[in-house]
């Protein structure tokens, strides 16, 4: 995904300050990118560039952990990001079904996050909550048993409250709806 | 002058403690579950409501926030103890519950009899948790305080005897006798190998270095176990004081607990626990006053499965990706920065200071001859109890889900139970009479693992089931062993066409054969155990590979490519119109006699229309294999 504005100057602040923080031992890899993505949000590859020069390691070592262990992303997380939990429960009972019907939505595969960043996608391992399976984070707000039309609920509130606050940026919602037949 | 010992010391800090937890029996105490499962249901804003109507009514009550009981099932979950009562726990407590109680409990003298689930103290008026029929199954060793504790306070869990097998360890007893003692107990480590205890430790403690490690695996990555994470969040105590006295034994003065950075909530709890040792002097420099030194530290895990693997893990932590080694050197004789390494799971730890304490007889007075104490499980699936459970060793599979889980809801057929997660079996209703030990469940073709219990009714398909874990631990491989990474692709492959009625039953003999080399040719047991689920399916539910193979029919109509969805023209109504909106690609429509049908070419088979179809008609139907009926 290409950088926003000024995410650049962001990425390359952060990522010093980090690296000053912790020091540049090896074993310091994983901690640092940890960090470097709660800050960011995700790992972009300038990061990860910056990551290697710091701790003097190759890129490719620190692209090779960032894709090995399933807790590092490369897209930027969504405004709101929906977690789909996948643990044996939830898969049991329609987890998978819940996922496609996101996915049907917002038009993106799972581990995706929608053009415009506003939302994202992506399966979790159990959250713990297998009584209301099948179980979604919505945020970090957990939806028990969800069925495609508590997804489209789910979905019709963001729409709602977006176009609540677009209307009151002076914004009527009949000038938005033209611009999405635009688009 | 009088040297003041261990145990003294430790006298000390009990008393204080106790005046602290009797101090607050004197007014009404409001526990609630605040474990993940709590959270989830809804345990913040029940909390908020007890506050808020507390503070209105002006009355005289403490909130405290505890762990999970394991009851899952009920959260959210409030005990209120009020002088003069015994003490009441209320299951699915939702504000309404909340205010009625504050009223009609707090306020007035009315426990509400009604909405209380159970007593905890024994009484003349209502039932307590022995009287659960649960109850002649289970023995609470590591959960005993689990729920019942406040898991931010370490008065609270030294209250209840915490940090007296400590005291003890380091006034009364050398390094070998507590091996001696750790072996005779017959404890086996409990992240699924089975691996005793005493023998791991006496090995790390005879190997000379000045410098080595604890490590506490709390890499819960098994999707459906969340055991160690309760274990943590619901009293953390526990496993420190675990990990303190083996740090003594082997004489490691550094600890690492390694955890998933999944469990947010566990993470904050054990950095609370550590830091209130720490104040008390229970970990830093001499320890109750003895040369022993000793520090913890949180190690988060980034998510990766077979990080639960030793090798893998000290990999993690050093910075590396999390590829297992083959083995000897032993962990115990080098492993963390080469150093001798102890490395045990987080259940493991939390038994130690139990057996110190109470001795090994006592442990080995539980469980079985070769299993000896507790086994703690995450019940979950089509079970009525969902939850926590901790049972003897030997406790049969049948008593544990139809006598404490209480059996299948919804008057469903009982098909199998999935034991072990992704390493683990299916074992059909024949198997349910084993007894729950590390061998014979091996046996059976399941494992022990880390305690993930998964019942399964007549409508889990087993090849969808077995496609699942094997989705799962493909996809977490790491890579280093051929077989594992491509041997269980290509059975995913396999599966995955059985799965849309596109397999040969030469596909079985195939399964069969690359599931047997997966084993023999990888190096850990991710790989050793990923074909389990394949293999028991196999060995037990054989018909039902075939019949999607044979007859592209899935027999609990779950494999979307060999069902479809069919609305029964006898019992549709005219007069409800509930599927065509629930529908989310318009694929419903309404006939020209009124009657509703579902245009198959538009259908995505999301199950929304049959989940919405009104009881009374109940009209919507699946059918395997995916053929009309003819009008």
């Amino acid at each position: 995904m290409t950088l926003l504005e000024g995410e650049r100057e962001v990425i390359l602040k952060h990522v010093k300050e980090i690296l000053d923080d912790r020091g540049t031992s090896r074993e310091n890899l994983i901690p640092v990118l940890q960090q470097v993505q709660d800050k960011l949000g995700y790992l972009p590859d300038l990061a990860m560039q910056k990551i290697a020069a710091g701790l003097d390691i190759p890129t490719v070592d620190v692209y090779g952990i960032a894709t090995f262990y399933n807790q590092f992303r490369m897209n930027p997380p969504g405004d709101h990001q929906f977690k789909v939990c996948m643990g044996t429960a939830c898969y049991m009972v329609g987890g998978n079904i819940a996922i496609e019907s996101f996915e049907r939505r917002l038009e993106i595969r799972e581990g995706e996050t929608t053009p415009d960043r506003k939302f994202s996608l992506e399966r979790v391992a159990c959250v713990g909550c297998c009584t209301m399976a099948p179980v979604v984070l919505v945020d970090e707000e957990v939806e028990g048993h969800v069925t495609p039309t508590r997804v489209d609920g789910i979905l019709l509130a963001f729409e709602t409250e977006t176009e609540k606050e677009e209307g009151k940026n002076g914004e009527g919602i009949e000038e938005k709806e033209e611009r999405r037949s635009d688009a | 002058m009088k040297v003041i010992t261990a145990v003294e010391r430790y006298t000390e800090l009990k008393t204080k403690a106790q005046e602290k937890v009797n101090s607050l029996q004197d007014k009404p105490l409001v526990r609630i579950g605040t474990a993940t499962c709590g959270l989830a249901a809804g345990a913040l804003q029940v909390k908020e409501t007890f506050e808020e109507e507390i503070k209105n009514k002006g009355l005289d009550v403490r909130i405290q926030e505890v762990g999970c009981m394991g009851h899952c099932y009920a959260e959210p979950l409030a005990i209120i103890s009020k002088p003069g009562f015994p003490s009441f726990c209320y299951g699915k407590v939702d504000e309404g519950l909340a205010k009625l109680l504050v009223d009609s409990f707090l306020e007035n003298d009315d426990p509400c009899y009604e909405y209380a689930m159970v007593a905890l103290e024994p009484n003349d008026i209502f039932p307590t948790f022995t009287d659960f029929p649960r109850d002649a199954y289970e023995k609470k060793i590591i959960l005993e305080h689990c729920g019942f504790i406040d898991p931010g306070d370490i008065e609270h869990y030294i209250a209840h005897e915490g940090y007296a097998a400590l005291a003890k360890a380091l006034e009364e007893m050398k390094p070998e006798e507590i091996i001696s003692e750790m072996t005779a107990s017959g404890l086996r480590g409990r992240g699924g190998a089975g691996f005793p205890v005493g023998k791991k430790w006496s090995l790390c403690k005879d190997t000379p270095d000045e410098v080595k490690y604890i490590i506490c695996n709390a890499d819960e990555g098994d999707p459906g176990a969340f055991m160690d994470r309760n274990v943590l969040e619901s009293n953390p105590h526990q496993v420190i004081e675990g990990m303190l006295i083996s740090a003594y034994t082997v004489g490691a003065e550094k600890g690492y607990i390694y955890i998933r950075n999944e469990y947010p909530l566990a993470i904050q709890r054990i950095e609370t626990a550590l830091e209130q040792a720490r104040e008390i002097g229970l970990l830093g420099d001499s320890i109750f006053g003895s040369p022993f030194n000793f520090d913890l530290e949180i190690f988060e895990g980034s998510g990766a499965f077979v990080c639960g693997e030793e090798s893998a893990l000290v990999s993690s932590m050093e910075g590396k990706m999390g590829i297992p080694q083959a083995r000897p050197p032993y962990m115990a004789v080098s492993g963390f920065r080469g150093r001798p390494t102890v490395l045990n799971n987080v259940k493991t730890f939390a038994y130690v200071p139990t057996i110190i304490r109470k001795g090994a007889d006592y442990f080995k007075s539980v469980g079985t001859s070769d299993s000896s104490g507790t086994a703690v499980f995450t019940l979950v699936g089509k079970v009525a109890n969902t939850g926590l459970v901790e049972v003897p060793m030997g406790t049969t599979l049948r008593q544990l889900i139809f006598d404490i889980g209480e059996g299948i809801p919804a008057e469903k057929e009982f098909k199998a139970v999935q034991i072990g997660g992704p390493s683990g079996g299916c074992l059909p209703e024949t198997k349910l009479d084993i007894p729950i030990d590390f061998d014979s469940l091996a046996e059976a073709g399941a494992i022990m693992g880390s305690g993930g219990l998964v019942v399964l009714d007549e409508d889990d398909c087993m090849v969808a089931i077995a496609r699942y874990f094997l989705e799962f631990t493909q996809q977490e491989s790491c890579g280093k062993c051929t077989f594992c990474r491509l041997g269980t692709k290509h059975m995913l492959d396999i599966l995955t066409r059985i799965t849309q009625g596109k397999g040969e039953m030469a596909d079985l003999e195939i399964l069969q054969e690359l599931a047997e080399d997966i084993k023999m040719g990888s190096l850990c047991n991710l790989g050793k155990t990923a074909p389990n689920p394949i293999l028991t399916t196999l060995r037990y539910f054989r018909d039902e590979y075939e019949a999607h193979i044979l007859e592209g029919r899935c027999p609990a109509c779950m494999c979307k490519d060999l069902i479809l969805y069919y609305i029964v023209p006898e019992k549709c109504s005219k007069l409800c119109n509930v599927c065509v909106g629930s529908c989310p690609v318009e694929a419903i429509y309404t006939r020209e006699d009124g009657l509703k049908a579902i245009d198959q070419e538009k259908c995505v088979k999301c199950d929304n229309c049959l989940k919405t179809c009104p009881p009374e008609h109940d009209a919507v139907i699946k059918l395997s294999p995916p053929v009309l009926p003819e009008d």
